[in-house]
């Protein structure tokens, strides 16, 4: 595991951290520098205000590492209970990491493995639709660097970036002064498409506010016309909420562009159609490149969802919704995904591992959660941590935690720790339930 | 204190690296190292294995596969469909599960290359920005040893400094690089190529003097650059090559090109047989093998050596660095496409591909491969390699082993592909089988050479006791795809195909010499034009698990 | 009298701040706990900021008070929220065989329930 402390100084005492890595959301920005007085992170150069929020507020935690029925335990008592829930669970989920390290991550899917339960995580309800859109029809994409440095077109779609990533204009997609587009900001024309005029709009040259939930025809209104297929005006604007011509001006700057990017949220995942919306826009793009070149980004939330993605692929060969109840990985979205295995209440025992599913699920499946045995594992206390059998407070990646995590573009980087916590990281915590599920499993020894 | 003493007794022993061709010998072991029989003849093995009637060979080495990083691990993604049909890996008592399909993830990847007898495995094309993530795979693929290329080809900082001519700016940035990465070699794919495809609709060089623009450089400059760069910095394996115009008709002669213009150094010229196509560019139907022209050149030429990239019938997945690669296969075959390109670095292209026998460009590319072993005379020099997955799974190496040793079954399996074959190649006249010390050296022996790994290939003392035994049987396919023990660094990890022993293999690469004066101006390079911070780019020995700096030889070359 | 929107779940920078200051600080709390209705449905139902409405999904319903959205950030007949428990309520279980509940576009009827 990445240990990386060599980069820290002091200044006026106090300790300087520079080119540190912020997990908060899918851009990982890893030039951030910290000034660190003793367990607090005063300053966070060049972070936004979501990476001040996420720097500055993750102090010491001063509540038990460990809760065992709301009552403070020992970690090993922790450990202890956790294995026994897990070992003995006739049909276990393991959902959440998409907070914490790739290290974590893999130590998880093992758990998952030994016990055969489901590994799924909140890629199933961030892009797993775009997930299954890619298995369908597959990705035309690139690294942020090269938005950054070619990029002259970008189209945001069903994301509002200033708010939900707040420094990729500046860091990667409208700003930056690139290798193909010296001036930067006047070398790009940058369209959002959106069913709001969100804040990302001010950043826009074009907006385009289509119809609520008309995503897929307003796609599909775009392929048709990469194609020269004639369409109806009316229909086209009674569908989508937008002129035929505003739309054809479009297509006509896409084609014009010599490297257009389109950068999507979960505008499309979340809404009627969903990973068919996704899937439309991955074909748009794929078409295009028979115009020019173009390239397609889902705008992953989570620090580290991408590298969730990557470990569960790696070991399993899915990327998430991954069952092993039968000995060997299988992979269904609607079966084995985690809203769904929780609102038909179907799994016994879980564990929810940096997520908030009591927060974020329907109601049914929240009302299953709560009645089953589960393991939470969270830096702060939420409403998972609150109803679970087992709570670990753990250290917060990427300030108390070293290791790696994948940007939003698959690009993996490495995490400088500010200080310290008490508290035990996910991975200590998992290696330790590991070890005893394989003892309580019988199994003999594992590389 | 030494480990125990472990002796593999009576075995016909198969070392062509020191001229042991099917003796009858004991081979003694310890520390993980094959020792010299002791002299003194009261010392007794503390383990004994009794390999009596049976064939021992040093581990297999895969020298060029596609195992670990983003390209691996988005076809894993990508491809769930063949994995419902595929056979089932499962979890054991001592053992991870897994999944197959042309893409197995990385523990079964671990397990099915030792279970064939392979005990180390280098990925291909890694982009030196997702070097990190090839090594955390590598840290989940047990059983094997592994490294892996970098992939060069269309680095933006080479380009320039090749444009700017200052080879000794190349020389300490690929140094840099290589050890950055924690990398075992250099790796060009479609030099120039993924640049152009970059910047405009369907991009490509066309041949080695294309220019790319921006850089202003061509890939015949860029090639023999970094051949230069590589030599003179005594990298272990100098130069690994995909040449441009991979797959076309008539690309045999931009081929022919590459190999001339390394100009004497060394270079290996890898998947040749994907780079051996004659006939029109724009006319599939003159599609024909040109592996005569080229072997020619090759048996004549020292400095260069190949792997095949065998194409074997059914379905895998196509994966390269050559993302134009990517475009064209996906348009032809009305695939799903991914491509990805990387800022100042490499491209990417996947597609699922099937390879039919009923097919005139198939069974030539089947046909090719075979020639390709047939007819490059000096077997040290032509090393076995399906591509893995892009002409089929490693796991089809028994099966070319039983082609290559078993003319009878050749011509059977000949005769069911489309006759075209028969006279757009030369695969119907040739009567050479090979022999076990020739397949040993093409599977392990010469990949061992080529790699400048001095401690593996063969079973002299001082070697890694990375050791396959074999029952012997009239089908080669069936003796090796199911090995009777397979041994890893003095282990016995494998009997009879189950896994027993799964330990982790470790990773084997390059730490050059360079001048670090270079730092400062790749730094600031970084800051320029890169999304990650210099600091953060080096990848360190953190995620190294066992590991293995091999030397590099004072510069020569 | 209740009439029909459609509802946006969705993330906001406060929203944002909050789960790293903690999902129980006020912070996080009212900003998740607001709903956003554009000016002229407000002014058209009557709705001044801080009224409280009921809100009902085919799963759910909550009482929410209201605040006029900024500018024009919302059309007519959209209504916004920060993700959070309440827009939680208001999402079905089922995923339609993608493993995403339907979380965004969800049809409600709203109903003013304070003066």
């Amino acid at each position: 595991m990445a240990t990386t402390q060599e980069n820290t100084t002091t200044e006026d005492g106090l300790k300087i951290v520079k080119d540190a890595t912020c997990t908060f959301c899918g851009c990982v920005c890893d030039d951030i520098d910290l000034k660190v007085d003793g367990e607090k992170i005063v300053e966070a150069k060049r972070a936004c205000v979501l990476g001040k929020a996420w720097f500055f507020n993750h102090e010491v935690d001063q509540r038990p590492s460990c809760l065992v029925d709301g009552q403070p335990a020992t970690v090993d008592e922790g450990v202890e209970r956790a294995a026994r829930i897990l070992a003995e669970a006739r049909y276990p989920i393991i959902y959440g990491l998409s907070d914490t390290t790739c290290e974590a991550q893999r130590v998880a899917v093992g758990i998952g493995d030994w016990i055969g339960g489901t590994v799924d995580t909140t890629t199933s309800v961030c892009h797993g639709p775009s997930g299954i859109a890619f298995q369908g029809v597959g990705e035309v994409t690139c690294s942020l660097g090269e938005i950054a440095n070619r990029g002259d077109m970008i189209i945001f779609w069903g994301s509002n970036p200033a708010e939900s990533h707040p420094r990729h204009f500046t860091k990667y997609s409208l700003m930056p002064k690139g290798m193909f587009v010296p001036n930067g900001r006047k070398d790009r024309t940058c369209v959002l498409v959106d069913v709001r005029r969100t804040k990302s709009s001010k950043a826009a040259d074009i907006f385009l506010q289509i119809k609520p939930r008309k995503d897929f025809e307003a796609l599909w209104t775009l392929r048709a016309l990469a194609q020269d297929v004639e369409l109806d005006a009316d229909q086209v604007e009674s569908e989508t909420g937008v002129p035929l011509a505003t739309w054809q001006d479009l297509m006509q700057r896409m084609k014009q562009a010599r490297f257009g990017v389109m950068l999507f949220g979960m505008g499309l995942t979340m809404t009627r159609g969903k990973h068919l919306n996704s899937e439309a826009l991955l074909a748009l793009v794929r078409d295009m490149n028979a115009h020019t070149r173009f390239v397609a980004k889902p705008m992953r939330g989570h620090g580290n969802v991408t590298g969730a993605d990557n470990v569960v692929s790696w070991r399993t060969g899915y990327p998430f919704g991954v069952n092993m109840s039968r000995g060997y990985p299988r992979f269904n979205p609607g079966e084995y995904t985690t809203a769904d295995t929780l609102a038909r209440g179907e799994a016994d025992a879980a564990m929810i591992i940096a997520s908030d599913p009591m927060a974020n699920f329907s109601q049914a499946a929240r009302e299953h959660l709560a009645s089953i045995p589960y393991i939470a594992l969270d830096p702060k206390e939420t409403p998972t941590t609150r109803a679970a059998a087992v709570a670990f407070t753990t250290a917060t990646y990427g300030i108390n935690v070293p290791g790696t995590v994948y940007r939003m573009d698959d690009v993996p980087i490495p995490l400088r720790p500010a200080f310290d916590a008490p508290h035990p990281s996910d991975l200590d915590v998992l290696r330790g339930i590991e070890r005893r599920v394989r003892q309580l499993k019988s199994i003999v020894r594992v590389p | 204190m030494a480990d125990s003493l472990f002796k593999i007794a009576g075995g016909t022993v198969y070392d062509p690296a020191n001229g042991i061709d099917g003796q009858v010998r004991d081979l003694w072991i310890q520390d993980g190292k094959i020792v010299a029989a002791p002299t003194d003849p009261n010392v007794r093995a503390d383990k004994t294995l009794d390999a009596a009637g049976m064939v021992v060979m040093p581990g297999g080495i895969d020298m060029h596969c596609h195992i670990a990083g983003p390209k691996v691990n988005m076809a894993r993604k990508m491809r769930p469909e063949e994995k419902r049909v595929a056979p089932k890996v499962s979890r054991t008592a001592n053992t991870h599960s897994g999944t197959l399909g042309s893409v197995p993830s990385t523990f079964a990847t671990g397990y099915k290359y030792a279970g064939m007898g392979y005990t180390t495995a280098f990925d291909a094309a890694i982009p030196p920005l997702a070097a990190r993530h090839a090594h955390e795979e590598f840290d989940d693929t047990p059983c094997i040893d592994k490294g892996f290329y970098v992939l060069v080809g269309n680095n933006h900082y080479i380009m320039r400094a090749i444009q700017q001519n200052e080879p000794q700016r190349l020389k300490a940035f690929l140094g840099w690089l290589l050890g950055s990465a924690k990398a075992y070699a250099p790796k060009m794919v479609n030099p120039g190529g993924v640049e152009v495809w970059k910047q405009q609709q369907a991009g490509n060089v066309s041949d080695l003097d294309t220019c790319v623009e921006h850089f202003d450089v061509t890939p015949r400059q860029i090639i023999r650059g970094i051949a230069e760069a590589a030599g003179e910095l005594g990298l272990p394996h100098p130069v690994h090559i995909h040449a441009n115009n991979l797959g076309l008709p008539g690309n045999w002669t931009t081929t022919l090109e590459t190999m001339k213009a390394l100009e004497g150094h060394g270079g290996h010229l890898t998947h040749i047989q994907f780079h051996s196509y004659g006939g029109g560019p724009d006319d599939q139907d003159t599609f024909n093998s040109k592996v005569v022209p080229l072997a020619d050149y090759v048996n004549s030429h020292q400095n260069i050596t190949v792997d095949v990239g065998q194409v074997l019938f059914g379905e895998t997945t196509s994966m390269t660095g050559d993302s134009p690669l990517g475009y064209y296969l996906s348009n032809v075959y009305k695939t799903k496409w991914f491509s990805a390109d990387t800022e100042m670095e490499s491209g990417c292209g996947i597609a699922p591909i099937e390879y039919k026998n009923k097919s005139l460009i198939h069974s030539l590319q089947w046909a090719i491969g075979l020639e390709w072993y047939l007819l490059v005379q000096d077997p040290w020099r032509v090393v076995m390699s399906t591509d893995h997955p892009n002409g089929g799974s490693f796991l089809a190496y028994p099966q070319i082993i039983r082609l290559l040793m078993d003319r009878t079954w050749r011509r059977d399996v000949l005769k069911t592909v489309n006759p075209q074959v028969l006279k757009r190649s030369t695969l119907g006249d040739l009567d050479r089988e090979y022999s076990l010390n020739e397949i040993c050296i093409i599977t392990r022996a010469g990949p061992a050479r080529l790699l400048g790994l001095s401690h593996k290939g063969h079973l002299g003392p001082g070697a890694d006791a990375d050791v396959t035994i074999y029952t012997p049987n009239d089908n080669v396919e069936t003796m090796f795809e199911l090995p009777r023990h397979v041994i890893k660094a003095g282990r016995i990890i494998v009997e009879q195909g189950e896994v027993r022993d799964p330990v982790d293999g470790k990773t084997l690469h390059v730490a050059p010499d360079y001048d670090s004066d270079v730092e400062p101006d790749i730094a600031d390079w970084f800051e320029k034009y890169y999304s990650i911070r210099f600091r953060n780019y080096p990848v360190s020995d953190a995620y190294l698990g066992d590991h293995e700096t091999v030397a590099c030889r004072q510069g020569t070359d | 009298m209740s009439e029909t929107f459609v509802l946006i779940p969705g993330r906001t920078s406060k929203q944002g701040c909050g789960i790293s200051e903690g999902k129980f600080t006020d912070g996080y709390v009212s900003e998740t706990t607001q709903l956003q209705v554009c000016p002229a449905d407000m002014q058209r139902l009557g709705l001044a900021d801080g009224d409280t409405v009921r809100v009902t999904s085919e799963t759910g319903a909550i009482d929410v008070p209201v605040v006029a959205a900024k500018g024009d950030e919302l059309p007519p007949g959209l209504l916004f929220i920060a993700y959070g428990d309440l827009s939680s309520r208001l999402m079905g279980g089922d995923t339609h065989g993608s493993g995403m509940p339907t979380s965004k576009g969800l049809d409600v009827t709203l109903e003013k329930i304070t003066p």
